[in-house]
């Protein structure tokens, strides 16, 4: 240990309890009796049986699930061949326009995108026909869209990093250009595309505000729903979702860092 | 060649879907809005633009939205910079550990984080439970609903995109040099200013921009947390789009402010694609 | 011997900067060929055009009677060992080394006979299984140096191939090199920056010098009679004196030369003409030092001090002061066995050569 001084010690400590405490009460309330989150009813597990007899939410969870998985293996395959793109091929045509288009959608306010696509949606729709429902599949283009970026910036950043040696040395010893990206490349990027994935996952699983332009009548995400019940105020049926995802996530995360660890040993 | 495949199909579909929609927007900006679908008319002027600026209201609201993301800004690096320190100082083992903990709550839903606030900050919440039973105050202090609310919101959803990019850049750098400084006479304050300081600025930089950018166009955290002084031009976005169905209103709202973004975006692609080139 | 490789009026330029300047080369089969030269001096590019992997801005290379100039590396009979080894991380030895097979279509069996061949080869029978990153340095170097090999190539390339690895390992390296290209005939065209490498393993060197060989020769050649300044400069140490061209005989020429505070004897190859500024040339190891005026008039001698003194083990390193306050680099092999030095500072010697130690050297 490098020697922290007390005030970097003392801010880390600030810090962390600033992230967790509100999650670690969260998890405490979902199992109050009570209605009223901060008095305590005794422990009880009714809020999580509500939960999963309540129709709305499973709906909403299962179409934003699917939506998540849609978008987060199209935003998977694309980002992929972005990064490959600005890693590898030195220079083409449009090249700065390019790079700006993949890292601006992580950076630009939601309502922006969110108002530029369903716009763009509505113009379609009168120009072409399609789509003429909003919902799964524009949610899905939507959450792809701004996903793609965060897996071509991990997939650039893990191919800057490699050496670039290996995918001369099997072009050197026979390898078309194609097969070695097969061979060779998507091997060795394996990784960054799963956590590009998970990222995408995520986002799209989180995404309230863009959906909420793009989506339609009856296509209800797991977010909007949770919205609008929390717009009234604090909700202890959302207390046990929140506890729910926290600990999935929670096991999610401590197994990637798990098997991450084995690997590198 | 296959190449061009490779590239051209991402372009593409960036293109039509990032690209294009901010062209019908601008278009869209210049129209009327009218009954029926779709809510906007063929015509083009600038009506929209020119109510725009002549409105205080919304000169305000942007104003207040550029306050409060800089203000969020800054305390974001208030308290991110020392916790990236102290995590690039940290032995391996810890360092990971650390760096985990801090990217564990972004995966959690950014809503429910923000909806575990509204539990703690409310009149029967958990903060004014625990003030009152310490006996610090005897009647709830007003938390939510408040700037101060929404400021708490704002730095704890983006104190992760903070601590990221500062922790990368302060992980590289040689902290020998601190120590150098120190040995040659230098106080603490000193070192931290004349060395620190300048080399960790491409990290600051990155951070402050990756919180600034989302963070003034930010909707769910004023809804949620704030009152209605708290109004933020994401929300006046989205009322102008959802509540006053004016479509025109609301695109020439979101141009404006793409055109305030427009430099702090240029920005960071700059500082992101030097950063690119300086690892290879 | 016929030309295996031919390269003529090769460059290479990367916007304005000129990387290989119009160069010609000439390489026989079974060659073991160095490229020598520092960084930047063009000559991983010139190894890079071999390869395939930089297409030449103009000129033309030949290997084995076939224009390959615009050949891409997959199609070409070359192979190169790259200077980080480049194994595949995440295939065993075994299939790194088989992997030029799987390209070439060869049926399994025949793979298998050709790979177990190849391990022996490299002596690393036992590590068949396992992956790169439980191997050592020079194992992978190993691998990589099969992984080549198997496709038996018409030529191998090797880039800095003894960089990475300490002394020892270096040695033993070199000589393996040397057997398994002597054992399998191919020619095999290595670039380093080291010259001790380059004098061992080579049967010819080419020193490179911003973009162009300053001279191609075997090592003898390159030592003993190296054709301009930089190339006597950058191969070993070497003494220098300035001079003026006195007469020009049969036997040699005469230089007056301050800084030796005589004149000197050479013998060289080049014209010159009296009154020509010249410059001659004499490495540390052809220098005596004595303490008495050496007898006979044929040799150059010249009094001088002592300046400082290093003690090698094998050999003694001097450096001597003469009148005009010039340093002269001797190096003599300790003959006698003795505790006591046989020279001290600040002591007075006699430094003497042959005139046929002393090269001219025009710049």
């Amino acid at each position: 240990m490098r020697g922290q001084t007390r005030f970097i010690a003392s801010m880390l400590a600030f810090g962390y309890a600033f992230l967790y405490v509100p999650l670690v009460l969260v998890v405490v309330y979902s199992f109050n009796d009570s209605r009223i989150a901060t008095v305590w009813g005794g422990f009880s597990t009714r809020w999580y049986g509500e939960l999963l007899r309540n129709e709305q939410i499973l709906d909403a969870a299962f179409l934003s699930l699917r939506i998540a998985v849609a978008s987060a293996t199209i935003a998977t395959v694309l980002g992929t061949m972005s990064g490959l793109a600005l890693a590898r091929f030195r220079r083409f045509r449009g090249r700065t326009l390019f790079s700006g288009m993949i890292t601006s959608p992580m950076v630009m306010p939601e309502v922006i995108t969110g108002l530029s696509l369903l716009l763009l949606f509505v113009t379609l729709q009168q120009l072409v026909g399609w789509p003429s429902q909003r919902g799964f599949t524009t949610i899905t283009i939507a959450h792809t869209t701004f996903s793609m970026a965060y897996v071509a910036v991990i997939v650039q950043s893990r191919l800057m990093s490699m050496d670039e040696s290996l995918e001369e040395a099997a072009m050197d010893l026979g390898g078309h250009p194609l097969r070695i990206v097969f061979d060779i490349t998507l091997p060795l990027i394996a990784p960054a595309m799963i956590a590009g994935w998970l990222l995408a996952f995520t986002l799209s699983l989180d995404d309230l505000v863009i959906a909420s332009f793009v989506s339609g009548p009856g296509s209800n995400t797991l977010p909007m729903y949770i919205f609008s019940k929390v717009k009234l105020g604090v909700s202890p049926d959302i207390n046990a979702l929140a506890t729910l995802i926290i600990v999935a996530v929670s096991i999610g995360v401590l197994i990637a860092w798990i098997a991450t660890r084995r690997v590198r040993s | 060649m296959w190449k061009k495949v490779v590239t051209a199909t991402p372009y593409l579909w960036l293109l039509l879907f990032f690209l294009a929609p901010f062209a019908i927007v601008l278009k869209i900006s210049l129209a009327d809005p009218e009954f029926g679908l779709p809510p906007y008319s063929q015509t083009a002027s600038l009506e929209n633009f020119a109510f725009l600026f002549s409105d205080k209201l919304y000169a305000v609201t942007y104003l207040r939205s550029v306050f409060m993301a800089v203000c969020a800004t800054v305390l974001c690096l208030a308290l991110g910079f020392p916790m990236a320190y102290g995590i690039a100082r940290s032995n391996r083992e810890t360092r990971n550990l650390l760096l985990l903990l801090v990217i564990l709550p972004f995966w959690i839903s950014f809503l429910l984080r923000v909806y575990a606030w509204m539990g703690l900050m409310n009149n029967y919440g958990t903060i004014n439970t625990l003030l009152m039973w310490l006996g610090v105050t005897d009647q709830p202090i007003q938390l939510m609903y408040t700037d101060f609310a929404v400021f708490v919101g704002l730095v704890y959803s983006y104190l992760p995109f903070m601590i990221l990019p500062l922790y990368a850049t302060l992980e590289r750098m040689d902290l020998d040099l601190v120590e150098a400084a120190l040995d040659l006479g230098a106080s603490r304050s000193r070192a931290f200013w004349d060395v620190t300081w300048p080399l960790a600025r491409p990290g600051v930089i990155a951070g402050c921009l990756l919180v600034f950018i989302p963070a003034i166009g930010e909707y769910v955290i004023p809804y949620l947390l704030g009152g209605p002084e708290s109004l933020l031009i994401g929300r006046v976005l989205f009322d102008e789009f959802f509540v006053n169905r004016d479509w025109p209103l609301a695109s020439a709202v979101a141009i404006v402010l793409l055109l305030l973004l427009v430099v702090p975006i240029v920005l960071l692609q700059r500082y992101q694609a030097r950063d690119q080139e300086s690892t290879v | 011997m016929m030309d295996f490789i031919r390269i003529r009026s090769l460059s290479k330029c990367f916007g304005d900067f000129v990387a290989v300047d119009n160069v010609d080369l000439d390489i026989e089969k079974g060659e073991l060929f160095s490229i020598l030269g520092g960084s930047g001096c063009g000559k991983t590019t010139l190894l890079r055009m071999l390869a395939g992997f930089e297409v030449p801005t103009s000129g033309t290379i030949e290997i084995d009677g076939v224009d390959v100039t615009g050949q891409p590396p997959y199609k070409r009979h070359v192979n190169m060992m790259f200077q980080s080894y480049a194994v595949f991380p995440h295939m065993t030895v075994e299939k790194n080394i088989a992997y030029g097979l799987h390209k070439e279509k060869t049926p399994k069996a025949e793979v298998s006979k050709r790979v177990d061949e190849m391990l022996e080869l490299v002596q690393l029978h036992d590590f068949r299984s396992r992956k790169p990153d439980q191997l050592s340095g020079g194992q992978r170097q190993r691998v990589a140096l099969a992984r080549a090999l198997i496709k038996r190539p018409k030529v191998l390339l090797l880039d800095e191939p003894l960089a990475a690895l300490d002394k020892k390992l270096r040695e033993r390296t070199q000589f393996e090199l040397m057997n398994i290209q002597d054992e399998l005939g191919i020619t095999f065209v290595v670039v380093t920056h080291d010259q001790e490498e380059a004098m061992t393993l080579s049967t010819r060197i080419a020193v490179m010098d911003h973009g162009r060989f300053q001279q191609v020769g075997t090592p003898k050649e390159i030592y003993e009679f190296p054709s301009n300044r930089f190339v006597a400069e950058f191969i070993g140490t070497i003494n220098t004196f300035k001079g003026r061209v006195a007469a020009v005989a049969d036997n040699g020429i005469e230089v007056h030369s301050a800084e030796a505070g005589e004149t000197l004897t050479a013998v060289g190859e080049q014209i010159v003409e009296k009154g020509q500024e010249i410059e001659i040339a004499v490495r540390p190891e052809k220098i005596f030092v004595s303490k008495e005026r050496p007898d006979g008039d044929e040799n150059t001698c010249i009094e001088g001090v002592v300046d400082d003194l290093g003690y090698l083990g094998n050999r003694s390193l001097y450096r001597i002061r003469l009148a005009s306050g010039k340093i002269v680099q001797v190096s003599s092999q300790n003959r006698r066995r003795s505790v006591t030095r046989f020279l001290d500072w600040d002591e007075k010697v006699w430094i003497s050569w042959r005139p046929r130690s002393a090269l001219v050297l025009l710049d």
